[in-house]
């Protein structure tokens, strides 16, 4: 099994991802944004950081980089695709997720552990969870405050695409607590929140985050 | 050469943290007659020829704004 983990200009978070990737049993594959070249991975993850220095808007910019021609027309055939933090702002400047993410309510970089409830646990990246599960995971952000219109949000509850909600504290003052959020198929997932940074007892507050890179081992084997 | 400016603010329904705390400054400094603030971009692009309206749109709405959370305001050199 081999999960790509995209590099753009600005990434921070590539390194931790390919190792979370690697503790879950898969090969981390190095990818570049500016290639075309997914080098025959069966999974993708967009990594956290500033690419671009979120210029224009946070992920605006790595959203139009040249790898995501290619992410995301394997992301609409079928194929697993996790954006963290930036990763996230980059999948919905995309249009691969709904909303989008803005500059925190109280304006401040938000930077702690923080406790979220798996709210779908059958989505190629939460499947090892089981639903309404309690995880700590950290969460860092300036601009994380997911939004988006009331009638939308309403339908992505209905469809049960809210995939990760804040509990015990909102970190930015995302509508309605909601930390990530799925696609249709529940096979692209962004959150805001860190798992690749809780997957070790040495570095993390806890190991809760390990399961989104064994979950899409299931996914991609039963796919 | 012609330029063209777009506005880009946040819709009225989505909240603007950093134009309310414009407006708590400037309650601070004493102007109590400023009743809102909303905080967006301004760009000025300069153009060969003579601007072609549909595709500036595009551009505006591709690329210099989010169309979930922002509306874009197109004004040409003889406006």
């Amino acid at each position: 099994m081999r999960i790509g983990v995209i590099t753009f200009p600005g990434s921070l978070d590539d390194v931790d991802a390919a190792r979370a990737v690697r503790l879950a049993g898969a090969e981390p594959v190095a990818l570049w944004h500016a290639d075309h070249d997914l080098k025959d991975v069966d999974a993708i993850v967009l990594p956290g950081g500033f690419s671009y220095g979120d210029y224009l808007r946070a992920g605006a910019i790595a959203a139009r980089a040249p790898l995501m021609q290619e992410v995301m027309d394997r992301a609409r055939a079928g194929m697993p695709v996790l954006g963290i933090c930036n990763g996230f702002q980059v999948l919905c400047e995309a249009g691969l997720l709904p909303g989008a993410l803005t500059r925190n309510s109280h304006l401040h970089f938000r930077n702690r552990d923080q406790a979220l409830r798996i709210e779908r646990a059958d989505t190629a990246w939460t499947a090892s969870y089981a639903p309404g599960e309690r995880i700590v995971v950290p969460v860092k952000n300036g601009e994380g405050r997911y939004v988006a219109a009331d009638a939308d949000l309403d339908r992505l509850e209905g469809e049960g695409r809210v995939a990760v909600r804040y509990v015990e504290g909102n970190p930015n003052g995302s509508m309605r607590d909601i930390a990530g959020v799925s696609s249709e198929n529940g096979r692209v997932v962004g959150l805001m929140p860190h798992p690749e940074h809780a997957v070790e007892d040495l570095t993390g507050p806890s190991t809760d985050g390990l399961g989104f890179f064994t979950s899409v081992l299931k996914a991609v084997v039963s796919a | 050469m012609p330029r063209v400016v777009v506005d880009v603010v946040l819709k009225p329904e989505i909240s603007d943290p950093q134009g309310q705390a414009v407006l708590a400054a400037l309650g601070r400094l004493g102007h109590d007659s400023v009743r809102s603030v909303r905080q967006g971009k301004h760009f000025v692009l300069e153009v060969d020829g003579t601007p072609d309206e549909a595709e500036l749109r595009k551009i505006a709405e591709t690329l210099l704004a989010n169309p979930v959370i922002e509306d874009v305001e197109l004004h040409f050199p003889n406006d």
